[in-house]
């Protein structure tokens, strides 16, 4: 007994070291996976109210750019209703559609990063505004991410640059789909993989949201081929997908609420049973 | 004792700051960021007992960790660099260590340049690997720990110039 007590007395230092360490790293390893970063993120009162401090100061820097996108998206609203109204009134309404499926928040971004191999947005958008986790995430031109964690009134994204994000996405012009990847190298660029060798993929094809998985809906930008490849198998194609988005300069975001997400969920979970 | 404990709890959470709000929204060429904030652990002062150390630099780590939402990567990194602080120390100040003499205010600039380079080194190594967590992708580990190491000596070395220069 007596000889244990010396030894770690003698080894305290490195046992110390080993135990921070081993924290750290349970931390590292937990984070790598998704949905599991609970303890150690931004979504909390004191990096979030930091963070809102130092975003406001930043704000003035960038209000001439997000004007312009934001009279951009205006022109592009209008003409959408200008059209939408042309066409009701020459045909019948479309019953199924009068129930709006997704709700729409808007939310400033806080803390962006496009640098790291994981990479998360905080928004100051959280709990109290009704905000779920798996909510998904876009702007104007296209899409960001999906709602990871929450706090009362922030929430961390997680964004389409990282190595755990995969979002179902498909060719503009045909139906053939893929999963949205990122091979960590640059943040103007991402993968689509798995994309059937019979897809007709070429050069400036847009890449669209998928709908398939309940996040977003169906159609939204996410950017335009660079260029593809058959993969190593030969089966598939991988589509260099370059980003609508900058994704190192984003300000405002908004939000979108599946309000048939449980139930597409159920029904699911239902049929694999 | 006390202004020690002032200095470096200053220190602590200035640097903090400047790493959380500054340094890592620099992203030079898309990817190349200073880690400043492991200037804390450089000049934690020699004598004190090194528990304290671990333990401050573990959490410094974890904080920088809550904002950066990167897991317990820098915890893991700046731990081992707290650990590994001693080795260094003698390696690049030889005989001044073993007298615990340093005062890194007024000590030659050589010997500072081998500490903070082979400690920023070993700091972003175990940094990197962690945060990319792929031994396949050796070489982007590699280039990221490179590129952003001598951002950071670089920074480190000219914020403890012009600060000890202005102490005296």
């Amino acid at each position: 007994m007596q000889q244990i007590i010396n030894f770690v007395i003698r080894n305290k230092t490195f046992l110390l070291f080993l135990f921070l360490f081993s924290v750290a790293l349970a931390l590292t390893i937990q984070s790598h996976s998704y949905h599991r970063s609970k303890f150690i993120n931004s979504a909390n009162g004191i990096t979030g109210g930091l963070y809102s401090l130092s975003n406001s100061i930043d704000k003035y820097f960038n209000l001439q750019k997000e004007n312009e996108i934001l009279s951009e998206e205006n022109k592009q609203l209008r003409e959408t209703l200008f059209n939408l109204k042309s066409s009701a009134n020459n045909s019948s309404i479309d019953t199924s559609y009068s129930d709006k499926i997704y709700k729409v928040f808007t939310a400033d971004v806080y803390k962006n990063s496009y640098s790291l191999t994981n990479n998360y947005l905080t928004i100051n958008k959280g709990k109290n505004d009704s905000i779920k986790q798996d909510f998904g995430v876009i702007t104007s031109k296209g899409i960001i991410g999906i709602v990871d964690n929450l706090s009362g009134n922030y929430a961390t994204v997680l964004s389409i640059l990282s190595k755990k994000s995969r979002i179902n996405a498909k060719l503009n012009t045909s139906n053939h789909i893929g999963s949205l990847t990122w091979d960590g190298d640059s943040p103007k660029i991402v993968q689509l993989i798995d994309v059937s060798k019979f897809a007709p993929v070429k050069v400036g094809d847009t890449i669209v949201t998928g709908g398939q998985s309940a996040i977003f809906p169906k159609g939204i930008g996410i950017g335009s081929v660079d260029s593809f490849e058959t993969d190593i198998s030969g089966d598939t194609y991988t589509i260099q997908v370059k980003l609508f988005n900058d994704m190192s300069s984003i300000g405002t975001v908004y939000i979108l609420e599946n309000r048939d997400r449980k139930e597409i969920i159920d029904l699911e979970n239902n049929s694999d049973e | 004792m006390n202004s020690i404990l002032g200095i470096n709890s200053i220190r602590f959470f200035v640097l903090l700051l400047v790493q959380v709000i500054i340094c890592s929204n620099i992203n030079f060429l898309g990817y190349i960021n200073p880690y400043v904030y492991i200037i804390f652990i450089f000049l934690f002062p020699i004598r004190e007992n090194r528990m304290i150390l671990l333990i401050s630099s573990f959490l410094l780590g974890m904080l920088i960790d809550m904002f950066l939402d990167s897991g317990g990567v820098n915890a893991a990194a700046s731990v081992v660099l707290a650990y590994t602080r001693p080795i260094l120390l003698k390696t690049s100040f030889g005989m001044l260590y073993e007298h615990q003499s340093i005062k890194f205010s007024n000590t030659e600039i050589g010997s500072l340049i081998t500490y903070i380079t082979f400690g920023t080194l070993i700091h972003h190594l175990v940094l990197f690997s962690l945060e990319i967590f792929n031994i396949s992708s050796i070489l982007l580990i590699l280039k990221k720990t490179l590129f952003s190491s001598i951002f950071t000596i670089i920074l480190s070395i000219l914020i403890i110039i012009l600060f000890s220069r202005n102490k005296k």
